[in-house]
């Protein structure tokens, strides 16, 4: 099987400091990648070069994309980066308003990205928005609000749907269920869950709540100063840690 | 003549405008950056149009000013007046007299002709700039023809009041190519943008001119379930009959009573000259 | 079946001064279709440890885990999470499940991984909660909120939807009352009887003995213990 995504060298300094440095993957179809570590840890600049919006210092990223397979996404024309950051590609921000256009209905947020790749049918734009704020959880009727009339976690759903209408093959998340309360955390990772065995995504989730991931990751990549300090399995890694920072990070859990 | 360089602005900076409105004609409905001057007029004026004007006057020009169709509102009287005084050019009413053509806000309803420039006054030049702010970003859209979000807020409008509600600078893509506001026009004349002069669009505070060559391609933006509609008030002209043109409503009192004339005041008044009566004609006296 | 062959596993801890702890070595045993094998030993002997070796969640240190051809000891990520969903079954003495997926879904999930439909998974479901006697107004609720003895058999149902070769079963019969454990010890005889390996940690001792077929004392793979 042909990775997905698969990641050689990649290395990104800010001046004579340490973004990340020295990271390799292979992301598989249908695989959930989580990267954990503390604030500074390199996680979110290893999304960040990941997904396009930072340019790395070195090292390649291979998509394996739907008409001439692995390509290195560093070396793409910018067109041809955006244009997967519209179609295969889907980018869940931390905080919603980052992810949304406030001042646009909750419809037309889900509508932007079938219309960015040509959708001309405003009676099928209306439809599938429709479909995909039920599949998120959010009434029907509420399609015509503005995400600023929205809770937290309802932003947050909305961005969703509004990242995987037009079926993305590959989605990044950074910190997806941070700021939400509990209760609400555990509704969206659930149906997260759902979403990514349905539609066969493969995802990298960057968080620093190993909760998260024990849920949601397949396996786990554990980030300390811009290194990449253990990977595996997500629940070996959490139950049988090898690495003296990972054994730090497991052991100060609060227990509940 | 007056002590003003002809046209008020120097050779220079008629030179550099000169420069983007050809770079505009080559690239339509691009936008060309210039170096937009302080005129002696408070922007929103029509700052831009009036630069645009002065660089394509000749001494053998004859202009005609129009301001949301009037030739008679103060922005047009003003306008009119400077260049009389800094360029000495003969200026006219008549659209079919007139050689370059300064407007705001309308299409003359007169067919114009390959030998007239059309030079609109605009206020906002960049059609994404409600929906993204950034400038660095828009540009990019235009650069990668990432058109998508025009579209978004055609479907805002649709939701939120049941058909295309955009009724003036409706967006159109200029030879298949660029998006362009075509500044604040009603969508009734959108159509008219397909036609045998040149257009030439001058943004003074912005600092843009985009153009639109003649026989150039215009194509308002639509919905394939909800088609372009370049509708009108459904009454005829109070004053010519003319069931054809666009209207100004016009308060007459205070208790209700209105008339629709047409905005396009030379061509209303050439259509009553030629007989053309309309319901509150002043009625023929007997001679 | 399972091969297990020279199997070693020692903790390092780093945040206590990097102390080694050696916890297993040696351990060898292979279980065949059909057959179940009950570690046995006393607490801390590494009964669970050696399983959650098999099941990949514990890294070994030397030695070779194989199941159904994968050497879990050395297998890539994927290969060992494919051989979780179609192969290799757990059944630990806890559930972990994220909150508010109902009961039927959570039991049906294993089931749905593989690419079942999702009728026909959710009917498995429903006649699994029906032999462990979970009434059928909690199968819409999240069993986080069950008593202790509920989750275990929403445990036992979820680990026995998928007709796995072969089989983890940490303590199946604990804190079951007596027919609840009866109908548990018959899904393990029909997992027995379909060619499923088992390998089984018995607390109860009449039940060790009515279903598995060896024992196998982990005690002799403690390190410094062992001859």
């Amino acid at each position: 099987m042909t990775p997905l995504l698969s990641v050689r060298n990649l290395a990104k300094h800010y001046g004579a400091r340490i973004g990340c440095t020295d990271v390799g993957f292979d992301l598989y179809p249908g695989e959930v990648l989580g990267i954990v570590g503390e604030s500074g840890s390199g996680k979110s600049t290893l999304l960040n070069c990941l997904a396009g919006h930072l340019e790395p210092d070195t090292g390649e990223v291979l998509f394996d994309t739907r008409s001439d397979g692995p390509r290195d996404t560093l070396k793409m024309s910018e067109p041809e980066r955006r244009m997967l950051g519209r179609t295969d590609w889907a980018f869940v921000h931390q905080n919603a308003r980052d992810g949304l256009r406030m001042g646009v209905s909750a419809g037309g947020n889900v509508g932007e990205r079938l219309m960015a790749v040509g959708a001309r049918h405003y009676g099928d734009i209306r439809a599938q928005a429709t479909d995909w704020l039920g599949r998120v959880e959010i009434a029907e009727d509420r399609i015509d609000d503005r995400p600023s009339a929205f809770s937290g976690g309802m932003q947050q759903r909305l961005q969703i749907a509004r990242n995987l209408v037009t079926g993305p093959r590959l989605v990044f998340m950074d910190e997806p269920t941070g700021g939400l309360d509990v209760s609400v955390q555990a509704r969206l990772l659930d149906l997260l869950r759902g979403l990514v065995r349905e539609m066969g995504l493969s995802a990298i989730i960057v968080t620093h709540d190993l909760a998260v991931v024990r849920l949601l990751a397949d396996r786990l990549m554990v980030m300390k100063s811009g290194h990449v300090v253990e990977q595996g399995l997500t629940d070996q890694v959490l139950d049988d840690p090898q690495h003296g920072y990972t054994q730090l990070l497991v052991s100060s859990i609060l227990q509940v | 003549m007056s002590d003003y360089n002809f046209a008020y602005l120097d050779e220079q900076t008629k030179r550099m405008i000169r420069r983007a409105i050809l770079k505009g004609i080559a690239v339509p409905g691009y936008q060309v950056p210039f170096a937009s001057r302080e005129m002696p007029m408070p922007y929103g004026w029509g700052t831009g149009g009036v630069q645009v004007t002065a660089a394509c006057l000749t001494p053998e020009d004859t202009l005609k000013v129009i301001d949301q169709g009037a030739d008679d509102t103060t922005n047009a009287v003003s306008i009119r007046k400077f260049f009389e005084k800094t360029a000495d050019v003969a200026t006219t009413e008549h659209t079919d007299k007139a050689s370059v053509i300064q407007t705001r806000h309308r299409i003359p309803e007169a067919p114009l002709t390959s030998d007239q420039i059309l030079v609109y006054q605009v206020p906002i030049p960049e059609p994404l700039r409600f929906l993204e702010p950034r400038e660095t970003e828009t540009r990019k859209m235009h650069a990668l023809e990432e058109y998508g979000l025009m579209h978004v807020k055609l479907y805002e409008d649709i939701a939120r009041h049941g058909n295309i509600a955009t009724a003036y600078a409706y967006p159109v893509k200029v030879e298949g190519r660029y998006v362009m506001d075509p500044s604040p026009i009603p969508k009734f004349d959108n159509p008219k943008l397909e036609s045998p002069a040149i257009q030439l669009f001058g943004a003074g505070r912005e600092q843009r001119i985009y153009a639109i060559p003649p026989h150039t391609k215009v194509v308002s933006l639509d919905f394939e379930d909800y088609p372009f509609d370049p509708s009108k008030a459904d009454h005829p002209c109070d004053l010519c009959g003319a069931s054809h043109t666009y209207l100004d409503e016009v308060i007459t009192d205070d208790a209700g009573g209105r008339m629709f004339v047409c905005s396009d005041t030379d061509y209303c008044a050439s259509r009553q000259a030629q007989g053309h009566r309309g319901r509150l004609s002043p009625k023929e006296t007997a001679a | 079946m399972i091969e297990i062959e020279n199997l070693s596993k020692s903790f390092t801890l780093h945040n206590q001064g990097g102390a080694v702890i050696p916890v297993m070595q040696g351990a060898t045993l292979s279980v065949a279709p059909g057959e179940c094998v009950a570690l046995t030993g006393d607490s801390g002997a590494g009964k669970s440890t050696l399983m959650r070796m098999i099941y990949g969640n514990y890294l070994a240190a030397s030695g070779r885990i194989l199941v159904g051809g994968t050497d879990v000891a050395r297998a890539e990520p994927r290969e060992i999470l494919d051989l979780r969903r179609h192969t290799l079954g757990y059944v630990s003495q806890f559930l972990r499940v994220v909150p508010r997926v109902p009961t039927r879904d959570v039991v049906a999930e294993p089931l749905l991984a593989i690419g079942t439909p999702r009728d026909v998974a959710r009917a498995r479901a429903e006649e699994l909660l029906i032999r462990l006697n979970i009434p059928e107004t909690l199968w819409s609720l999240s069993p986080t909120t069950f008593s202790g003895g509920e989750q275990q058999r929403v445990n036992i149902a979820r680990g026995f939807a998928h007709a796995y070769p072969a089989l983890l079963l940490d303590e199946p019969t604990a804190s079951l009352d007596a027919t609840n454990r009866e109908t548990v010890l018959c899904l393990i005889e029909e997992a027995k009887a379909r060619g499923a390996a088992i390998i089984g940690i018995f607390h109860d001792a009449p039940a060790r003995d009515r279903v598995a077929d060896r024992e196998i004392d982990v005690s002799r793979f403690t390190p410094g213990r062992a001859a």
